[in-house]
């Protein structure tokens, strides 16, 4: 009996959470897309249905408990089945299904329609980024969790907790108002999965295959999200950020993003000073590499991830260090970044690892040198 | 029964090394179920104590992986099944009339293939609290190629012990089948079988039909990894999707090995104490044999968001949403044969009771998790998470806890201590649902599965869920301590138990002689 004044109170607790748990959600998000919506409201009908079966059931369950016990003289029964209500408590939940079925299709298929989109974006899952390539314009760009530091137990206490932690990222995707955008899914390596819950959105990002998504919103505004799918140690630390502008503030961002372009190139040409390659060096080598080398750049031996702070590679010919940061190291988790960064990024990074934690070798690598090692 | 009076139990550590004896390998099932329940509660502990406050408090994200799979392997293939074979060895032959298992060497040897597969599994992580590598961190459901290609090299060993423990299932089902079928008192027809006996018979040939599919993953995870397959990927001409639907082809049949045998015991526990018969023994008989159909036609439920075409989204949608109906048939058989009775609330009808309330949330959330375009925000997140441990702990654990407080009388010939059995009740129900419900909202709300930190807006609910879970961790303690109680004394148990019981095993005396029946009992 007491299980059910448990459920009725849980009840009362879903029914009464507003005021009383105004600041928690409680319930999933209607989200912001037109299938967000229809599935925010199967769910709904599908709970409160359920929620209503269970009060006939328990019901059922907690008046036998009360007045069918034995210390209050009940006596058994003899009956053991009855074919009429056996045969209407398979039929009636039928008709209940099919209620459900309709709706549910009708969402689903509007929600797989990926067709006649004004423009695509191809994600791709990385461990542990996102990269976006917007297929119409010339813009691509990696999307990197901005406090890198909260996936280790030795730095995590540094990064303040407010309301977006584990949830901002460097880069941010930009996707204008009011048009039907479709992502393309695939990952570089492991699965993983885009999710933003406001446009009811989850797709998984699969290694050598593509996936569909589509959404359109018409509110611009920041909307947040996960990597749903488990992808290896840093699997909780790679969000989403996804930002809906105006179709003008979208224009003006694509904009932006290639005159950024040609400022880099103009970058890669000129000779970079050791401060000028430190400061940015350990720029990218947080954002990129201390997921698996850590901050300390003492990195995780007992999982697979060697330190780098007095490493032989790192403190030794300066031509296999460029070669094993451009190539990765197949068949372990160090991968290529010669195809995810550019020449000045790379120079900087690997004047920075020669030179941080006390390595101390007094070489710079300049842009020009990757160029020729590429 | 004169046998009783000549029992020859064999003495010292090859009783049980060497034992053939349907009782004896029943309870070492059931203590290495027990064992397995702490090692693999001590994990969940770890989990919910770093998850008790956002931030990385306790275990670095690596090891924090590390615990949620060997968890979950461990509750699935070390608890849940092995407590339920345990229960089917002691029960089986004393419920049709059998003197024992038809194929008592064999029994013996799929009880020792377990710890030998699970020694295994735990060395890898012994090896890596000690800095040699990582244990298995790809999660229960190893999804290639993070269980292949990234994968630490201990994977080999999950690979030899999840081969190990699948010969161990298929012979333990094989055995169990062969015994049901020769075995059966002279008059027991199959439409007379106990319903515990049934839902095991039906369980039986789920394993046999899903362990080898298991075994196919694995085989072909192993070649990947070595042998310079590629199954499971795209860049040698594989499908990384191929290893999800055949897991899954095992892992949804795989559920319902973990809870059919559960319906069975709660059929056997609410007639006993509502003191009348089960309500449409023939419907709960078909109602079994079709969600085991039905369970392998719904597989890919578990795969929504991979991208499958929408036509094979639908189907999978509505096979899945099928499955409500045998279900709920079960549901409100027992209702039924609660109405009208005279009901006592003993532990075991208590845990009964608990599991049909509880287990039907749990299918209320299947029911939702059903409908494909909900699912998108549902899949892989803590809504999953509370649904299938509203199903597992508070459904299967539940009932094997349930069976153990019905028959320990009969095992031990000793009555438990009620008072205390009923304290075990409270503390547990309680604190399962104080760890669980929360689940939901915090799902609802956007918390992924399986991330070691999370952000601030998902903080009470997951404080909620880690002081529930630790009431829940140690409340089963005392669990512990009744059994030993009960094992060592008490008030002695009658034949028959519990007034309301029927049953061949209850025609014996407790405990209950060691070769059972020696004269097969006539069935009217
Ligand atoms: C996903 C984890 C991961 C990330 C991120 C990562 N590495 Fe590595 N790194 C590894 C692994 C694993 C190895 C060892 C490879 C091997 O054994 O051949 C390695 C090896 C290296 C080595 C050689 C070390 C030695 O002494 O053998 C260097 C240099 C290196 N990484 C630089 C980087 C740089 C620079 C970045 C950031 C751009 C980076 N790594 C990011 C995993 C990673
Ligand atoms: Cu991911």
């Amino acid at each position: 009996m007491s299980a059910i004044i448990r459920y009725a109170g849980c009840l009362c607790l879903m029914l009464a959470s507003s005021p009383l748990f105004a600041a928690y959600q409680l319930d999933m998000s209607p989200g912001v897309t037109s299938f967000s919506q229809g599935a925010y409201e199967i769910h709904q009908y599908v709970m409160w249905i359920c929620v209503a079966i269970g009060v006939v059931v328990f019901g059922a369950m907690a008046y036998s408990i009360i007045f069918h016990r034995k210390s209050k003289g009940a006596v058994a029964a003899k009956f053991d089945d009855n074919v009429t209500v056996e045969i209407l408590w398979t039929i009636i939940p039928i008709f209940i299904l099919v209620s459900m079925a309709i709706p549910a299709t009708n969402v689903l298929l509007e929600m797989e329609d990926t067709s006649k989109s004004d423009m695509s974006i191809k994600v791709t899952g990385y461990q542990w980024k996102w990269h976006y390539e917007y297929l119409d314009e010339d813009i691509s760009f990696f999307s990197n969790i901005s406090t890198p530091e909260a996936a280790s137990l030795a730095t995590n206490a540094s990064v303040p907790k407010d309301e977006n932690y584990l949830m901002e990222v460097d880069n941010r995707v930009v996707i204008p108002a009011n048009k039907k955008v479709r992502f393309l899914f695939t990952s570089n390596d492991v699965i993983h999965a885009w999710w933003i819950p406001a446009f009811g959105v989850k797709k998984d990002a699969l290694p050598g295959f593509i996936n569909e998504a589509w959404a359109r919103v018409a509110e611009p505004g920041v909307y947040r999200g996960k990597c749903a799918e488990l992808c290896g140690m840093n699997h909780g630390f790679m969000p989403i950020v996804v930002e809906v502008k105006s179709e003008a503030d979208y224009a003006a961002w694509v904009g932006e993003q290639k005159a950024a372009k040609s400022a880099l190139a103009a970058s890669a040409t000129k000779t970079w000073t050791m401060a000028e390659l430190m400061k940015h060096g350990e720029k990218v080598y947080t954002t990129n590499c201390v997921a698996c080398h850590q901050v300390s750049g003492e990195g995780i031996p007992a999982a697979g991830f060697p330190a780098l702070k007095g490493g032989a590679i790192a403190t030794g010919d300066a031509a296999k260090h460029i070669d094993i940061v451009l190539k990765g190291s197949p068949g372990t988790a160090m991968q290529a970044f010669g195809a995810q960064l550019n020449d000045a990024d790379l120079a900087a990074l690997i004047t920075y690892e020669r030179n941080a934690w006390g390595n101390n070798t007094g070489d710079t690598v300049q842009p020009s040198d990757i160029k020729s090692a590429r | 029964m004169s046998d009783a009076h000549h029992d020859h139990k064999p003495t010292g550590i090859g009783r049980w090394l060497f034992s053939t004896n349907h009782k004896d390998i029943g309870t070492m099932y059931l203590w290495f179920s027990l064992t397995m329940l702490f090692v693999g509660g001590t994990m969940a502990l770890i989990i919910r104590a770093e998850l008790f406050q956002p931030g990385l408090q306790i275990v670095e994200p690596e090891f924090f992986n590390q615990m949620t799979t060997l968890h979950g392997l461990i509750m699935v293939f070390g608890v849940i099944m092995p407590a339920f074979v345990g229960l089917a060895n002691w029960q089986v032959p004393m419920m049709i009339g059998a003197p024992d298992m038809a194929l008592p060497r064999m029994n013996n040897w799929s009880f020792w293939l377990l710890p030998t597969a699970f020694s295994m599994l735990v060395a890898s992580l012994i090896m890596s609290i000690m800095g040699m590598g990582s244990a298995p961190n790809f999660g229960w459901t190893f999804y290639a190629p993070l269980s292949t290609t990234f994968a630490p090299a201990s994977t080999d060993y999950f690979i030899f012990s999840v081969h190990l423990l699948g010969i161990s299932s298929v012979m333990g089902a094989l055995n169990i089948i062969a015994t049901i079928m020769n075995m059966r008192a002279p008059g027991m027809t199959y439409m007379k079988m106990p319903i515990f006996v049934w839902t095991w018979f039906i369980t039986a040939y789920l394993l046999i039909a899903v362990m080898p599919v298991l075994a196919a993953a694995v085989t072909m995870m192993l070649t990947d990894r070595n042998f310079g397959t590629s199954f499971f990927s795209a860049a040698g001409g594989g499908d990384p999707l191929l290893f999800q639907h055949v897991f899954w082809f095992f892992g949804h049949p795989e559920v319902y090995i973990m809870i059919l045998p559960a319906f069975g015991v709660v059929s056997q526990i609410i007639p006993t104490f509502a003191r009348k018969k089960l309500f449409g023994y023939t419907s709960m008989v078909y109602a079994t044999a079709s969600i085991a159909f039905l369970s392998f036609i719904v597989w890919a439920h578990h795969m929504v968001t991979t991208g499958m075409p929408v036509a094979a989204e639908l189907f999978f949608m509505y096979a899945t949403m099928l499955i409500a109906i045998p279900t709920g048939v079960k549901v409100f058989n027992w209702v039924s044969t609660m109405w009208r009775g005279s009901l006592t609330f003993e532990t075991p009808m208590l845990f009964a009771i608990a599991f049909v309330v509880l287990f039907t949330i749990g299918g209320f959330t299947g029911l939702m998790l059903a409908i494909a375009p909900a699912d998108f925000q549902y899949q892989d997140t803590y809504f999953v998470v509370a649904h299938f441990h509203y199903v597992l702990v508070t459904g299967s654990l539940f009932t094997i806890m349930a069976a153990v407080y019905y028959w320990i009388p009969k095992w031990t010939g000793n009555m438990y201590d009620e008072k205390l059995g009923k304290v075990h009740f409270w503390l547990t129900c309680i604190s399962a649902n104080v760890l669980f419900f929360p689940m939901h909202f915090v799902g609802l709300a956007g918390m992924p599965r399986r991330i070691p930190d999370y952000s601030i807006q998902f903080t009470e609910f997951n404080q909620m869920a880690s002081i529930g879970a630790f009431v829940f961790g140690f409340s089963q303690l005392l669990f512990l301590y009744i059994v030993i109680k009960a094992i060592k004394g008490g008030n002695k148990a009658t034949t028959e138990v519990w007034e309301g019981a029927e049953g061949l095993e209850f025609t014996l005396p407790s405990p209950a002689p060691f070769h059972s029946f020696t004269t097969p009992p006539q069935v009217k």
